[in-house]
Order: structure tokens, then C-alpha cells, then sequence
């Protein structure tokens, strides 16, 4: 019987495998952040362990910085000291650090990508449970914790449980307006923010083989929201054009070599999965939230949910809940819920792709009155790309604010929050109460949606916006 | 990390489904640099009227005299879904919670607990309903767990059983140093990073 691309990667980075015991696997790449990593030095240190391989894992700061300045000084005092704390252990344990300061810093998820630390056939891990996103490129990522985050660190190998299987198909034509976050968000509302848990996801069909990288990496980013350990897709020509003379990609022999070996990645054509899930992409209509569990989501034209309308008693009370939440009442139609802010940022939605498409959409209008936008770039290279591009005039003109590269409001652990009872259009990747500032009400769509949002100054379909 | 073998302690049942881990310990105490203290924040939101953490919520369940001392959290499906931040058990241990019963949990939490010494009671949605029936009905009432056994004794006395897999079982137990476990397999390490450099030279 033929195998998964998950259970090849799995296979090529076993080093121990015994029944009745963890297995032990190989991490090809390890990268780490200012915010999941202190105590995980801390620990090495006081159990007097080296680093195994510190060429292998690489550091950024992304979660705290600031996105309003350069200036270090003026950073929050808690936030400083976790990443001057950074770079001492950086400095000790010898590895690579993209620090605040430097021009490459960014998302570690934007910046893994962008510098071809992210290749097919790997295991790449970090501190944070968003590194399914690297899965788009072939690659088997997911999120570890802060002591997994040491394990690594001391010994270059993860223990880790064989898991299932799961293919989602989607094929088809995407409508118009619809993109990869459209498709993403419509897979959780259908299987649920823990439908996959406890698999690895493997998307495929047209729809996705038709996306860009970009597109990818959004789809696989959240496959953490649908409970999933990791997401990944095939890697293909596209992979494969992306990667070729990033800063760390193979280079002369080995990129033919490399390229050869990650061609034989993709699931055989017999291979079994354990759970199957079909999707017409024609079904798909732009996607927004209305709750706060990114489960809690439906189609821009439909209405909030009644809580009474749920079979299942838990589902009710959670509903009821999350309306009391988000103040919404039920059977409001979404595409007339008002906002206050905008967010277009974070590892799900900070990419050249998402800002041209965002730009290109508000270029010549006015974000509206009421409304408060930030544009904060995934890393400091598309920060650098879309000013060379003049996309930065294009939302500053419009009313926007233009920032340094953040994690930002996605999760608002900087000064980039919402306040109580404000919301907020956001293309990031998680509605949580409080996410994105205590009291702060969070719906979740694409970036083409977030622009008519701010534009109309409610939540509006992005396909009348773009007939207008 | 402390092993785990048998506890005995009061249940406070939290009745809610996706329960993250922003819920757990919101972001503005995962600015510190040490494992310890972050008990005081735990369901921060729901447990305190003020950002400051001063006031107490008297409707929340925690802030109840009958539960203030709970050990056992009995609550539902996906608990832990969302960020990866360790600093979720760090805040439930720190608090006192050596046990966590609920339908499901969420991967990256459930591998972060067995780290922390907590145990995770998995249970049948129907189990679950029951137990919380039980507890509502007689605030601060005990439960107990044993791992040995696998066995969780309701507070009428009922038993019920859990899975748990072999070797999270062990280190729990043992209360293992799981980085020395795995160090004992250096060799192995080694010759596979001698075979992958061989193979795959641009992964060296």
C-alpha cells in the first residue's frame, strides 16, 4: 500500500522507534521567538546541557515588539527584557538571531519562508502553535511548548506520537472575491475547531493546487484553529520556483539533488487516509465570524446564528455566550455589523500577495471616518517590497497607519490593542475573547474583506464592493 | 517535574467548550522569564472585574468559597485549543490543578501537561455530564484520581476509567526528566545525522 507524504516524512526522521515508548524523531529546523523560549534556555543552563546543533535552529522577535518605532528604548519595559534576554542566550548557545533591529526581522512565519529556511521533506518546529503555516511548502511543522522547546534545543529531536491521517479535498473553480482564507475559514466552520485533532491535515485538489504559496501558507497557517497537529501541501513546481535562490535554500548540485528527493514527497496515488473530507470550492462564499471561536463563522450574506437554533445543548450555550460576547443580537444580517478597526497584519494575511491584493482594492478611496486601520507588513523584507512598490502611499493616502513588521494586534501582546467593546475587522487567525485586547470584539475575514470593511465602515461584502 | 500517582481533591466544574489557552492566561503575563508566578492570572478575564486583577468576580466559579481550593477542573470539549504557550499549565499548576477531566483536550496543551505533571482524565461526553451534575448538585465535593489504576472515582463513588498512553503514563509516574530520556539515544542521533548529511547533504 502506498504512504502519505506525512508518513514518508515521518519514516525519513524516526531515530527511535520502540512499542510501549514515545518515539523519537529529528528536527531539521528549529526557530524561536522572544516570548516561548526564555525559560527553555533557562533550563539548559541550569541542567549545564549544550545546544546540540545551533546552526539548525534560527531566533526573531515578533510577538512584543513594537510596530510604531525603531527605538528600542521605547519599547515596554517586560517586553524589553524578554528580548535583551534573547539575544544574551542567543549569543551564548551561537545562533542566529534576526533581532528588532535588523532589516530580515519579521513574523517568524513570514521570515522561515522568505529566507528558504522552509523546505519541503523537513521537520520544522517553534514555540508557537502557528508553525503549521511552513506545512504549504511539503514540510511537517507544527507548535511545541517551552519545554518541548528545550528538548529540542538538548537534544535536536522531538518525542512524538505517530498521529492520523486527514485529507481535505477541495476542487473546483473559487468564485469570485473568494480566497485562500475564504476556503480555510470555511473548512473549520465545517468540521469544527477540533475536527482534526489529533491528525495531520494533507490538502489537495484543484482549488488548493491552484493557489500561490502565499495562498498556501494562509490554508495551512490555520490548521492549528482546526484542531490539527500540522497542515501540508504537496510540494509542486510552485514550491519549488518560490524557494530557488532564497538566502537559505540548497545551492548548485544540491538544489537538483534536493528538488529530485522532494518530488518523491507526495502522497501515493494508493496511499490511505483515515478521514477523507470532500469540499466543492464552488460552495465557498467569502467568510466572516461571528462569534469567538473561529468554529463560529458563515458566509458573508447569512445573519448571526439564534443560539436556540443549536441541537446540541453545548453548542447553544456556547453561542449564547459568544453573542453575549460580541453584543450581537440574533438574525442581524453580518453584512451590517459596524466596525471600529481594521487590522491587516499577522502570519496568516502579512505577505506581498495579501498587501498588493489589499492595496490594490483601497487605491483612490477613503478608509471610512469612524474607522481606525493598521497595516503592519509580516517582515521586514515585504515592508521593504511594498514601499519600493509605493503600496505604503496607497494605504497612508487612504488612512491608514503604515508599520513595522509584528505579530502586532493578532494577538496584542505590544501596544497595538483593542480596547474594550471596540470591533474589529482582522485578517488575522484567532476571534478568542480578549485576543486582540481585553473587551475587544474580533471578527475574522480575508484581507479583500477587510479593506471593504473599512472602507464602508461595516462588515460588507467584498463582491458588491468590487462591482461598485 | 513532581510525579504524579495518585490525588485526591475538590472538583470545580467550569462549563464551557473551547476553553483556550488566551482564556487560561491572556497575553499580558507571558512577559516574564521565569516558569513560576503565573497562578495569580490564571482565567484572568473571567476571574477579575479589573484589568489589575484587584477585584474578584463573585459570579465566577473559582471565586466561589466551595471551590477556592479545587485541584480537579471538570470541564468540555477542546480544552487548551488555541496558542501554544506552556505558560497555560504553568498558570493551572501554579494554581494548584493537578488534574484536568474533560471529552477532549487540544494536542499541543495535553503534550504540554504531561510535561508539568498534570494529568489529563479523558473522558465520555455522557461521563462528563454526568460528573458535572454530580458536583453542581454538592459544591466542593472530591474526586479521585489514580493513575495506576487509570481510574477516576466520581464524587457518589462511581468509578470510571480513562485511557493514557504507555510511556506519558510512565513519566507522569516517574515524574521522568523526559530531555535524559531522550539523551540516552544519542548515538542513534548521531549516526542518523551522519546517514542525512550522506543523503541529504543541503540539510547538513
Amino acid at each position: 500500500m502506498g504512504k502519505t507524504m506525512y508518513e514518508k516524512i515521518w519514516a525519513e526522521h524516526l531515530v527511535h522507534e520502540s512499542p510501549g515508548e514515545t518515539s523519537l524523531i529529528y528536527v531539521d529546523r528549529h526557530l524561536v521567538h522572544e516570548v516561548t523560549s526564555p525559560q527553555a534556555f533557562a533550563g539548559l543552563r541550569h541542567t549545564k546541557r549544550p545546544v546540540r546543533a545551533p546552526h539548525k535552529t534560527f531566533a526573531t522577535m515578533d510577538h512584543n515588539v513594537s510596530t510604531r518605532t525603531k527605538d528600542f528604548s521605547k519599547t515596554e519595559q517586560m517586553s524589553r527584557v524578554q528580548m535583551e534576554t534573547l539575544s544574551k542566550n542567543c549569543e551564548e548557545f551561537g545562533i542566529t538571531l534576526y533581532d528588532f533591529q535588523h532589516h530580515d526581522q519579521g513574523i517568524v512565519h513570514v521570515i522561515g519562508p522568505e529566507l528558504g529556511l522552509t523546505q519541503p521533506g523537513m521537520v520544522i518546529v517553534c514555540g508557537d502553535s502557528h508553525t503549521s503555516t511552513h506545512g504549504a511548502f511539503g514540510a511537517l511543522a507544527f507548535g511545541i511548548g517551552t519545554s518541548e522547546v528545550e528538548h529540542v534545543l538538548a537534544t535536536q529531536t522531538l518525542q512524538q506520537q505517530k498521529a492520523k491521517t486527514m485529507l481535505i479535498k477541495v476542487d473546483g473553480q473559487l468564485g469570485f472575491g473568494v480566497t485562500a482564507k475564504d476556503i480555510i475559514l470555511y473548512i473549520i466552520g465545517k468540521i469544527g475547531t477540533a475536527g482534526a485533532t489529533g491528525y495531520v491535515i494533507e490538502y489537495g485538489g484543484s482549488a488548493i493546487r491552484a493557489l500561490s504559496m502565499e495562498g498556501r501558507m494562509t490554508i495551512c497557517n490555520m490548521s492549528i484553529e482546526a484542531g490539527g497537529r500540522a497542515g501540508m501541501i504537496a510540494p509542486d513546481e510552485r514550491t519549488f520556483e518560490y524557494l530557488k535562490g532564497r538566502d537559505f535554500a540548497p545551492k548548485g548540485t544540491d538544489w537538483d539533488k534536493a528538488v529530485a528527493y522532494w518530488s518523491t514527497l507526495v502522497s501515493d496515488p494508493d496511499a490511505r487516509f483515515d478521514v477523507t473530507v470532500e469540499i466543492r470550492a464552488e460552495d465557498i462564499e467569502p467568510q466572516v465570524t461571528w462569534g469567538t471561536s473561529p468554529g463560529q463563522v458563515t458566509s458573508v450574506g447569512g445573519k448571526v446564528p439564534d443560539p436556540e437554533s443549536f441541537r446540541n445543548p453545548v453548542d447553544r450555550t456556547a453561542a449564547r455566550d459568544a453573542l453575549r460576547y460580541m453584543d450581537l443580537k440574533p438574525n442581524t444580517p453580518m453584512a451590517s455589523i459596524t466596525i471600529d478597526k481594521v487590522f491587516i497584519g499577522s502570519c496568516t494575511n502579512a505577505r506581498m500577495e495579501d498587501l498588493r491584493v489589499a492595496a490594490q482594492l483601497v487605491k483612490g478611496k477613503k478608509v471610512h471616518p469612524k474607522v481606525h486601520g493598521i497595516v503592519v507588513p509580516g517582515s521586514g523584507r515585504v515592508r521593504e517590497q511594498a514601499m519600493k512598490e509605493g503600496l505604503d502611499k496607497i494605504f497612508t493616502e487612504a488612512g491608514f497607519e503604515w508599520r513595522f513588521a509584528g505579530c502586532s494586534m493578532c494577538l496584542g501582546m505590544n501596544d497595538d490593542q483593542l480596547k474594550k467593546g471596540e470591533r474589529c475587522a482582522s485578517t488575522s487567525n484567532r476571534n478568542f475573547e480578549g485576543r486582540q485586547g481585553p473587551g475587544g470584539r474580533t471578527h475574522l475575514m480575508s484581507p479583500q474583506m477587510a479593506i471593504a470593511a473599512a472602507v464602508e465602515g461595516r462588515i460588507t461584502d467584498v463582491r458588491t464592493f468590487l462591482k461598485k | 517535574m513532581e510525579s504524579f500517582k495518585t490525588h485526591s481533591g475538590i472538583a470545580v466544574p467550569l462549563d464551557r467548550v473551547n476553553v483556550d489557552t488566551d482564556a487560561i492566561i491572556p497575553k499580558q503575563f507571558l512577559r516574564k522569564i521565569e516558569r513560576t508566578g503565573f497562578g495569580v492570572h490564571l482565567f484572568h478575564e473571567w476571574r477579575y472585574l479589573d484589568y489589575e486583577g484587584k477585584k474578584e468576580n463573585p459570579e465566577f466559579v473559582l471565586n466561589q468559597p466551595a471551590y477556592r481550593k479545587a485541584t480537579i477542573l471538570l470541564t468540555r470539549d477542546n480544552f487548551g485549543c488555541g496558542s501554544s504557550r506552556e505558560h497555560a499549565p504553568w498558570a493551572l499548576e501554579d494554581f494548584g490543578f493537578r488534574v484536568i477531566i474533560a471529552p477532549s483536550f487540544a494536542d499541543i496543551f495535553a503534550n504540554n501537561c504531561v510535561k508539568n505533571g498534570i494529568l489529563l482524565v479523558t473522558l465520555k461526553s455522557a461521563e462528563v455530564d454526568e460528573l458535572f451534575k454530580e458536583v453542581l448538585a454538592k459544591p466542593g465535593a472530591t474526586m479521585i484520581a489514580d493513575l495506576p489504576s487509570q481510574a477516576l472515582t466520581g464524587p457518589g463513588g462511581k468509578k470510571y476509567s480513562f485511557p493514557i498512553d504507555s510511556f506519558s503514563k510512565d513519566c507522569l509516574l516517574k515524574g521522568l526528566d523526559q530531555i535524559g530520556w531522550s539523551l540516552q539515544f544519542s548515538n542513534r542521533i548521531k549516526e542518523y545525522e551522519e546517514k542525512a548529511k550522506a543523503g541529504k547533504p543541503w540539510l547538513a
